[in-house]
C-alpha cells in the first residue's frame, strides 16, 4: 500500500506540480479560465514542446544539443528567403529550410558519434555556426512573407496541431520501437549496448539529425506565425528546452526520460509565463520565480525517486 | 590478560524495510587475520560499515584496542587506526604514487611541498614492498594489483593496526594473490589484525586463523579455520548442505561447431587456433593480461583482429562488430558486467531482450506480449529474484545481475557461448546455480568457453583446459587428466606463467 503510494508520486509527481499550478491560476485569475486562454497557452508552447522533444531525444542518448535556437533562425530565413521569392512555392521553402537545418543536425551528428566530440562542445560550435548562417544569409534583414497559405501554418488551431502529431509519433517511436529501445540503452550505457550488437554511432547519428529536423519544422511554425523569417529568433530557446526536458524527468546522464514528461514540463514552463503575465508580475520577477519553480519541481522530484529506493 | 584489537558486541542495524544486521559479536587479536563469510546479502558491507564509522549501529557497541569507539565518519576511524581496502578502489588515477602515499600528510618544506622528500621516503616504501617503481609514475599506469598493494601502504603509513579488506583478490591473478598473503603474513607479523572478506574459501582456509559465519544478518559461528573444511563452511552459510560444488556433467561431445585459426593483434597475442566441439566446456586459464580475455573481446568484435580466421559450423565468418557475433549465434558474457554486461538504469525486461530485438521483432514495432513472454521464460529459467521485470538492472544484487546477463545472451539462443568470469564476485548459491545451467546447455549442445582466474573452477567445469600466457597458448590438458590426478593446479599454473 505504502509502496504503491511512493509509486504513484514517482512517477506522477510532476504532473500533480503542473495540476497544482492549474488549480491555483484557476481560483485567482477569471481570464484564465477562459477557453481562449487555454488555446493560447498551448499555441504559445508548440513551438517551444516541439524543441523540447528534440532536446529530450538527444539528452537520453547522454548529450545535449545547444543548436536548436539557432536553427529556428536558420530555417526562418531559408524559408522566408524562397516564399518572399516566390509566394506560391511556399512547400519548396519549408522543404528547403528543413533540409538545411536536418543537415546541420547530421554536422553536430558526426562529430558526436563519429570524432567523439563532446555533445556541449559540439553543438555550441553549432551554435554560433548556425547563428553566424543564418545573418549571413539574409544579411541581418528580416523576409517579411505574404503568403497567406504559408502564414495558415502559424494560425489558430494549426500549431497545436502541428505540435500534437509531433508529440504523438516521437512517443510511439520512443516507447515502442526497436529505435527507441536502442535510444535508451545507447544512452544508459553505450559500451554495453555496443556489446549488445547495436551500432551505437549509428543511433546517434540519427537523433542528432532527427533534433536538427524537428528545430527546423518549430522554426517553420514561428516564422508562419510571425509571417517572417528573422535571423536573431530563437535565441536562448536551448534553455527552455532543457528545462522542459528535465522537469519533465529525462536524467542528464541519460538512458531516462520520455516523451509525456516532457509535455508536462513543457505546459509547466508554459502556464507559469501565462500565469504570470495574467497576476501582473514584472517580466524582471518572472524570470527569479521561472527559475525557482524549475528547481523546486526538479528536487521534488529527485526527492519522490529517493523515497522509492 | 589479552587485549584484542577490535572487538564488536552485539551489533544491529535496522534500514526502511531491511533488518541488515541482527545482533553480531565477535573479536580479533593482535596479529590474527580473521575471515567473515556469507553469501551475498548477509550483512557483511553493512557490519563493516558501521565498524569503519560510516553507519551508526542502531545498538551495540565496537571497541578497538580496549576503548570504547564512537566514530562517527570514515575519518574518525581512520585516525583510530581502522582502514579498509575497498573491493572497488578509488586512487587518484592522475596523480603519482608518491603523492598517493602523501596524500593528506604531505612533507613540507616551509609553504610549498617537498617534493624531493616525499619521492625519496616513496621509493624506499616500495622498495620494501618489492615494488620496482619510479615514485612519479602514475597510478593510472598500475595494475589492478599495485594499486591495491598501494591502498595497502597507505593504510599502514597511517599506523592502522586494523585493516579490512573487502574481497582483496577478487580481480587479482595468481601470482598476485602470491604476493598479497606474503603481504599479509608480514602484517600479521607486525601485529596488525586483518578482517578478510572473501568468496573464495580455500584461500581463506589456507590464510585466515578464524572464520566467523554470517548468514541473512544473523551471526551463525566463529570457528577456527584449522578445525573446518570448505563443506562445513558452505552448509553454515546457505543453511543446507551443496554435496558438489562443481556440478559437472558428464556430456558427449559433438562435431566441431566453433574453430578459430591463428588469430592475431599485434602485441596482444598471436597465434592463436583452437576448437570447440558441441557439448564441450572449453576452459581457459591464465594470468590476468596474459590475453584471455583479449583474445574474446576480439572473437566477439569489440576489438579488431590484425589476422585470421573465424568459423562457425564449419562456415568463415567476418566479424566487424558485435553485431557480426551475434547474427552467427556467437554470445559473450563479459568479464565486467557494470561496464558491457547491463544498462545499469533500464529495466530488467530491457536488458534481456537488448540483443534479440533485431531478431525477435521482424517490423519497426517490438511486439510487447511476445517480449513479455520470453522474457518471463528466462527470467523463471535462471531463477532470477526481482520483484518484477520491470525494475531497473542496476538494483539487483551481484548474483542476480550475472543472472540477467546470461538470460539476455540465453535468449539469442547462441551455438557458441563465451563466459569471462562468469561467477566473479557472486556468492556460492549463485555460483552453483550458473554451474548448472552450464551443465544443461552443454547438454542442449552449445560449445561453451569459459575464461576463469579461479583455477579449482576451471578445473571443475572444463573439459578441456587451455592456458594462455604472453598472449600465446602454452598448454592443452583434456577432463582425463584432471580426474586421473595427472594435471594439478599446480601444472595448469606453470604453464600459465611459462615464459613464452
Amino acid at each position: 500500500m505504502k509502496q504503491s503510494k511512493v509509486e504513484f508520486f514517482r512517477k506522477y509527481g510532476i504532473l500533480l506540480v503542473l495540476v497544482a499550478m492549474w488549480v491555483i491560476l484557476l481560483c485567482v485569475s477569471p481570464t484564465f479560465r477562459t477557453v481562449n486562454n487555454a488555446v493560447n497557452i498551448l499555441r504559445q508552447v508548440s513551438v517551444n514542446g516541439i524543441l523540447a522533444i528534440a532536446m529530450t531525444f538527444v539528452i537520453m542518448t547522454g548529450g545535449i544539443d545547444l543548436t536548436v535556437g539557432s536553427l529556428v533562425a536558420v530555417a526562418g530565413v531559408i524559408g522566408g528567403s524562397i516564399i518572399v521569392a516566390n509566394p506560391g512555392n511556399w512547400i519548396l521553402g519549408i522543404a528547403a529550410a528543413l533540409i538545411v537545418c536536418a543537415l546541420f543536425g547530421a554536422m553536430n551528428g558526426f562529430f558526436v558519434a563519429f570524432l567523439d566530440v563532446p555533445a556541449f562542445v559540439a553543438t555550441l560550435a553549432g551554435q554560433t555556426i548556425a547563428r553566424g548562417f543564418a545573418y549571413v544569409y539574409s544579411d541581418g534583414k528580416p523576409y517579411t512573407m505574404a503568403s497567406k497559405t504559408f502564414s495558415a501554418i502559424g494560425k489558430g488551431m494549426t500549431p497545436i496541431i502541428i505540435f500534437l502529431i509531433i508529440f504523438v509519433l516521437c512517443h510511439i517511436l520512443l516507447s515502442m520501437t526497436k529505435f527507441g529501445r536502442y535510444i535508451y540503452a545507447t544512452g544508459g550505457n553505450s559500451k554495453a549496448a555496443a556489446a549488445s550488437g547495436i551500432r551505437v554511432r549509428q543511433v546517434l547519428m540519427k537523433v542528432y539529425v532527427m533534433a536538427g529536423l524537428l528545430s527546423g519544422i518549430a522554426g517553420i511554425v514561428l516564422a508562419a506565425r510571425t509571417n517572417s523569417g528573422q535571423p536573431a529568433v530563437g535565441t536562448g530557446f536551448e534553455t527552455d528546452a532543457i528545462a522542459a526536458a528535465v522537469i519533465g524527468g529525462t536524467s542528464m546522464t541519460g538512458g531516462i526520460g520520455t516523451i509525456p514528461g516532457t509535455l508536462v514540463g513543457i505546459l509547466i514552463i508554459g502556464t507559469l509565463n501565462n500565469g504570470l503575465n495574467l497576476l501582473n508580475v514584472s517580466s524582471y520577477w518572472q524570470q527569479i520565480i521561472k527559475g525557482i519553480i524549475i528547481l523546486g519541481a526538479v528536487c521534488f522530484d529527485i526527492s519522490s525517486k529517493k523515497l522509492s529506493k | 590478560m589479552e587485549q584484542y584489537r577490535l572487538e564488536v558486541k552485539n551489533l544491529h542495524k535496522r534500514f526502511p524495510g531491511v533488518y541488515a544486521v541482527k545482533g553480531v559479536s565477535f573479536s580479533i587479536a593482535p596479529g590474527e587475520v580473521h575471515a567473515l563469510v556469507g553469501e551475498n546479502g548477509a550483512g557483511k558491507s553493512t557490519l563493516m560499515k558501521m565498524i569503519t564509522g560510516e553507519y551508526i549501529p542502531d545498538e551495540g557497541e565496537v571497541y578497538h584496542n580496549g576503548a570504547l569507539v564512537k566514530a562517527k565518519s570514515v575519518a574518525d576511524s581512520q585516525k583510530n587506526g581502522i582502514a579498509m581496502i575497498h573491493q572497488e578502489l578509488a586512487p587518484l588515477p592522475d596523480m603519482t604514487i608518491s603523492e598517493n602515499i602523501f596524500l593528506g600528510q604531505e612533507i613540507m618544506k616551509g609553504k610549498f611541498l617537498n617534493h624531493r622528500e616525499m619521492d625519496r621516503r616513496t621509493a624506499e616504501i616500495l622498495k620494501e614492498y618489492g615494488m620496482e617503481f619510479d615514485p612519479r609514475t602514475k597510478v593510472r599506469k598500475l595494475s589492478v594489483a599495485q594499486i591495491q598493494m598501494l591502498e595497502i601502504i597507505k593504510a599502514v603509513r597511517r599506523n592502522a593496526d586494523v585493516i579490512i579488506m573487502d574481497e582483496p583478490t577478487s580481480s587479482l591473478a595468481d601470482e598476485e594473490t602470491k604476493k598479497l598473503f606474503e603481504i599479509i603474513a608480514d602484517l600479521k607479523a607486525k601485529q596488525v589484525a586483518i578482517i578478510y572478506i572473501s568468496h573464495r574459501l580455500e584461500e581463506i582456509l589456507k590464510i585466515t586463523d578464524r572464520i566467523t559465519v554470517l548468514r541473512d544478518g544473523e551471526y551463525i559461528k566463529t570457528v577456527p579455520a584449522s578445525g573446518v573444511t570448505q563443506g562445513e563452511l558452505i552448509e553454515m552459510m546457505v543453511g543446507r548442505t551443496l554435496d558438489n560444488r562443481y556440478p559437472k556433467e558428464e556430456v558427449p561431445v559433438g562435431r566441431p561447431v566453433f574453430e578459430v585459426r591463428n588469430l592475431c593483434r599485434k602485441g596482444v597475442f598471436e597465434d592463436i587456433s583452437f576448437t570447440v566441439k558441441a557439448g564441450e566446456i572449453l576452459g581457459f586459464c591464465g594470468l590476468v593480461g596474459a590475453g584471455r580475455s583479449e583474445i574474446m573481446n576480439a572473437i566477439f568484435g569489440l576489438d579488431k583482429l590484425d589476422s585470421g580466421q573465424i568459423f562457425v559450423d564449419g562456415r568463415e565468418i567476418k566479424v566487424k562488430g558485435p553485431q557480426d557475433a551475434i547474427a552467427n549465434k556467437i554470445a559473450m558474457v563479459s568479464e565486467d558486467r557494470k561496464i558491457y554486461g547491463l544498462v545499469l538504469n533500464r529495466s530488467i525486461k530491457e536488458n534481456i531482450s537488448l540483443p534479440n530485438l533485431a531478431e525477435h521483432h521482424k517490423s519497426l514495432f517490438i511486439n510487447k506480449a511476445k517480449e513479455v513472454r520470453e522474457v518471463k521464460e528466462y527470467e523463471a529459467a535462471l531463477n532470477i529474484k526481482c520483484a518484477n521485470i520491470d525494475v531497473a538492472a542496476g538494483t539487483l544484487s551481484g548474483g542476480n545481475q550475472q543472472k540477467v546477463v546470461l538470460a539476455k545472451w540465453l535468449l539469442s539462443q547462441p551455438k557458441v557461448l563465451i563466459l569471462d568470469e562468469p561467477t566473479r564476485g557472486i556468492d556460492v548459491g549463485a555460483k552453483f546455480e550458473i554451474y548448472k545451467m552450464m551443465g544443461e546447455l552443454a547438454k542442449k549442445g552449445m560449445a561453451i568457453i569459459m575464461i576463469s582466474s579461479e583455477l579449482p573452477e576451471v578445473m571443475g567445469m572444463s573439459d578441456r583446459i587451455l592456458c594462455v600466457s604472453g598472449g600465446k597458448i602454452t598448454g592443452e590438458y583434456n577432463r582425463g587428466d584432471i580426474l586421473s590426478g595427472k594435471v594439478t593446479q599446480e601444472s595448469l599454473l606453470h604453464s600459465a606463467l611459462q615464459e613464452v
